[in-house]
């Protein structure tokens, strides 16, 4: 009956389940993301959304089935690899450098900040470019050779044109603890671009925002898949939000898709409405 | 190893094992609520053997009398501890806790070197002296406080199986133990509970380090510090969280150091190492012990 | 508003302070007793040992107890190296030394290299294992292998003498040297802190499972920052070793005691700042001699009061717990003192001009 070929898309899951002990948190996931589009993912709570992310980025090795991403096959690999490799990612509840300042929560993800060997090893194999930049040896960082501050500064300036697109150069010197929730959330999605990834996993970022800075923050999401040329997956709780800028959305209810399409589709579905409805009596 | 050595080995690290036990049981209920390693666990202990050695010598005390304050004492004193160092920090990092417990630790011990003086003291003048006499079982010498320390460790820690599987606190502890927000919807009071579950550790840890100064018959500022520590390995061992496991990795760790000494004679020096050996071994490879549940960080 | 220092400025500045750090070394040097020139001694070596504490325990946020256990390892390395053959032909009494070290003989320099390599060669053979924990679970297994080593120091008979210990070793850690490895240690320690390398270190203590995420590896980097760090604890058990000129297996000599006066001098300057470890340190040397009166007998007119041995212990661990529970941040918080800041603590110093 599936009638989906992995090599259509960027990132595929292809029959990914996982378990913990006897619960089963995503059931036989078979779909992915295509190149450049904007995907939302949604389903009540505990359908298994932040499970599908934490599998893709690395975080859970599933019990079974293949992840695959630019047609390699990344089942297991570290999340530091996987994001080298090109997938980013922000969370659920905030995980911001709260100690750093917000620039350096920019340079940080710097993608040429640090060279992954795991990661050129991987590309190099699948007949891509390596990303290597900078180096490891930290004799240039003690001895502050040329290179090194070269390297350094060309971070700092992309860094600071990043913040600057994001609008928060203003406040590249204050804690990131300082900011306003809202910021926070944005800084997030920007420390994500910093890793200059092909495709951006964003988990509910408009959770505890009011309907105006949600629908500016639908906005942002929208700009910077055109601008930073990324494709985006978009976890989102609130089925409404995400209806005006997915082109394609998977409803997940308890582990398993119940439904795919776009948003009028998905919305006239009755498994949908029933799995929401579920959650609303519960909520009541 | 003959047989009659055997079999007094046996004993040794049946009642070592049973003190590892006794102490190892405040280390995992505290660590089952709180995830906090209460350093000064250790140092309980030795104040504890202070208290009845001072209540003998000072007060004039009769020796069990001394025993029971002590204990009561060292419960007190665990409780206090709660409530000057860790419930402040509650809402802070876990590790501010634990650093704060590492000062606790180190302050009860400087402070025991002032107060009783850093040299060794002699716990054999408080001994009873009944506790004293040996007794020849199938040829091996096996002095009367073994069995004694023996039959009041099992005592004590079936008290605690009914204290906590039975009593309406102990519910209450096991409860916390799980969630700490549901608990405290249910209406029960939290830092009475906690403070409850510090001093019934504390109270083990006391009895603890009287049978302990009792066997090796010294007491020092220092005492508790091995022992507390090889405790706490005890209770990883056996899955941090769980009273069972706790009772479990207690024996089994004293009976494991006697019996390698015991075999292997010329390892006598290595063995605090084999408790460490031990703990790293299982935070490697099998880090919730033997009966622990898993903890699993959600991102 | 912050005012800014130029950077030209900046490293003149920092040129005129290592200038007048020398002078004032030769002519306190020149001028003060032995018991003065022993404490400052002290403080650059503790000032090394709680600097290399702080990179990984405030910067990396690992939490290690084991500290003590490399600056143990550097300790014995260097002794062995330094000792002629015929003092430790004299020494090792119940057990020769084995071969080679019995004939090896080395200058000062080298055996604190030599110590440093052999602590950080430990720190990741103890790493290795041990980084995959976490928390406190990481504090105990560290403290555990910090134990293993006082332990086979204790047994080792025919390397480290067992308990009687090396003695009467050559003191060689005097200002020059104690202070100028304490200048290396923060130079590396601060440049690395100030990188790439150490922005990373600094997002892994925020939150490890985001750093993981934005592509930082982890388990190599904290696996790094133990090496380096257990390198200068190797280089401040030499200069230790060659300052007490004995070393032995006690806990309070290179055991858990040393370590829990590591971690009160990082705590007390601030979890995460290298300048907060050089004054925790400071503080923690000169306090403890200060604090010695405690502990003998004073006169005051015709009154005699009684010292209390071990008094000091208690003073510093009520300091230390107070610390830890109304003012955690401690002296430096996890900042710095920098140019830039002193520059605006004079400014504001000054009393304002009102504006015309
Ligand atoms: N690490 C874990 N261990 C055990 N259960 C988990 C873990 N992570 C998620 N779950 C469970 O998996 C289910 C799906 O969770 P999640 O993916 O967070 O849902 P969503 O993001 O859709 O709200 C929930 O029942 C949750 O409790
Ligand atoms: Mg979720």
């Amino acid at each position: 009956m599936e009638s989906k070929r992995k090599e259509d898309y960027l990132l595929f899951l292809e029959h990914v389940t996982m378990r913990f002990g006897g619960l089963v948190a995503v059931d036989d996931f078979y779909n992915g993301v295509r190149p450049g589009e904007l995907l939302g993912l949604i389903g009540p709570n505990g359908a298994g959304k932040t499970t599908v992310f934490n599998v893709i980025t690395g975080i859970y090795t599933p019990t079974s089935g293949r992840v695959y991403f630019r047609g390699m096959d990344i089942t297991g690999l570290k999340p530091h690899v996987i994001t080298h490799l090109g997938i980013s990612r922000t969370f659920q509840n905030i995980r911001l450098f709260y100690n750093l300042t917000v620039l350096e929560n920019v340079l940080v993800a710097q993608h040429h900040s640090i060279t992954n060997k795991d990661a050129d090893k991987f590309l190099e194999k699948h007949g891509f470019e390596k990303k290597g930049f900078g180096s490891m040896w930290l004799g240039k960082a003690i001895l502050k050779t040329p290179g090194y501050m070269k390297l350094e500064k060309d971070m700092l300036k992309e860094a600071e044109e990043l913040l600057e697109k994001v609008e928060l150069l203003e406040y590249k010197n204050e804690l990131a603890s300082s900011l306003p929730y809202g910021m926070q959330r944005k800084l997030e999605i920007a420390r994500a671009l910093a890793t200059d990834p092909q495709l951006i996993l964003l988990d509910e970022p408009a959770a505890g925002m009011n309907p105006q800075e949600t629908e500016e923050l639908m906005r942002f999401i929208t700009r910077i898949r055109d601008e930073f040329n990324v494709t985006v997956l978009l976890i989102e709780h609130d089925m409404k939000v995400v209806m005006g800028i997915c082109e394609r959305i998977i409803v997940l209810d308890y582990g398993k898709i119940i439904a795919e399409g776009t948003a009028s589709e998905v919305q006239s579905n009755p498994k949908v409405i029933e799995a929401y409805l579920g959650e609303w009596e519960h909520v009541s | 190893m003959s047989g009659t050595i055997f079999l007094q080995n046996l004993f040794n690290g049946l009642t070592l094992g049973g003190l590892y036990a006794l102490i190892a049981i405040g280390y995992t209920m505290v660590y089952g609520i709180l995830r906090l390693i209460n350093f000064a666990h250790g140092d309980v202990l030795m104040i504890g053997a202070y208290l009845a050695f001072y209540g003998v010598t000072l007060m004039s005390m009769p020796w069990y009398i001394s025993v029971v304050v002590a204990i009561l004492g060292s419960a007190g004193l665990g409780f206090l501890i709660d409530r000057v160092a860790y419930k402040p920090l509650r809402e802070s990092p876990r590790i501010s806790a634990l650093i704060t417990a590492i000062g606790m630790s180190f302050f009860l011990e400087s402070f025991a070197v002032v107060v009783f003086g850093g040299i060794p003291k002699s716990f054999l003048s408080i001994t009873p002296r009944f506790l004293k006499k040996v007794v020849v079982v199938f040829g091996a010498r096996i002095q009367v406080l073994t069995f004694f320390a023996l039959a009041t460790t099992v005592a004590l820690l079936a008290l605690l199986l009914w204290i906590v599987y039975k009593t309406k606190i102990g519910m209450a502890m096991r409860a916390i133990a799980t969630d700490i927000p549901t608990t405290a919807l249910m209406g029960a009071n939290i830092d009475n509970i906690i403070g409850f579950t510090f001093a019934l550790g504390s109270a083990l840890a006391g009895a603890g380090g009287i049978i302990w100064a009792m066997r090796y018959p010294q007491i020092n500022p220092y005492m508790g510090f091995m022992p507390g520590l090889k405790a706490f390995i005890a209770a990883v061992f056996g899955g941090i969280g769980s009273i069972q496991g706790a009772m479990l990795g207690g024996f089994i760790l004293g009976m494991m150091e006697i019996m390698i000494v015991g075999f292997f004679p010329q390892l006598a020096g290595y063995r605090d190492v084999f408790a460490f050996v031990i703990l790293i071994l299982i935070l490697m490879f099998k880090p919730t012990g033997i009966m622990g549940k898993k903890l699993t960080v959600k991102v | 508003m912050e005012r800014r220092l130029k950077t030209s400025t900046k490293v003149y500045l920092t040129l005129g302070l290592i200038a007048l750090s020398i002078l004032l070394l030769y002519v306190a040097s020149k001028t003060l007793d032995t018991y003065a020139i022993r404490i400052l001694r002290l403080i650059a070596v503790f000032g090394v040992m709680a600097v290399s504490y702080t990179f990984i325990n405030g910067i990396t946020g690992l939490f290690s107890l084991g500290h003590a256990g490399f600056v143990a390892i550097g300790a014995y390395t260097s002794a062995l190296l330094t000792m002629s053959p015929m003092q430790k032909e004299m020494s090792y009494i119940l057990e020769p030394l084995i071969w080679p070290l019995n004939v090896i003989q080395t200058d000062f320099f080298t055996a604190t290299l030599a110590a440093g390599v052999m602590a950080a060669l430990f720190a990741f053979l103890i790493g290795y294992p041990s980084l995959r924990l976490t928390g406190d679970y990481l504090a105990i297994a560290t403290l555990g292998f910090s134990e293993i080593i006082r332990i086979m120091a204790l047994n080792m008979q025919s390397v480290t003498n067992g308990a009687l210990g090396l003695k009467g070793l050559p003191e060689y850690s005097n200002i020059w040297w104690t202070w100028g490895w304490l200048f290396i240690t923060v130079v590396v320690i601060t440049s690395l802190t100030y990188s790439s390398f150490g922005r990373a270190l600094k997002a892994i203590r925020d939150d490890a499972i985001a750093a993981e995420a934005m592509g930082i590896n982890v388990f190599k980097h904290q696996l790094m920052a133990f090496v380096i760090s257990g390198f200068f604890a190797g280089v401040g058990g030499s200069l230790y070793a060659h300052l007490l000129t004995t070393i032995d297996p006690r806990p309070t000599t290179i055991g858990v005691m040393l370590t829990f006066y590591l971690l009160i001098m990082i705590v007390l300057g601030g979890l995460g700042s290298i300048t907060g470890a050089i004054i925790g340190a400071a503080l923690f040397a000169i306090l403890s001699e200060w604090l010695r009166f405690v502990e003998g007998t004073m006169h005051i007119g015709k009154w005699t009061i009684h010292g209390i041995p071990g008094m000091r212990m208690v003073i510093f661990s009520l300091l230390f717990i107070i610390t830890m529970l109304v003012w955690r941040r401690g002296i430096m918080g996890m900042e710095e003192l920098t140019w830039d800041k002193l520059y605006n603590w004079i400014l504001r110093l000054r009393p304002r001009r009102k504006e015309g």
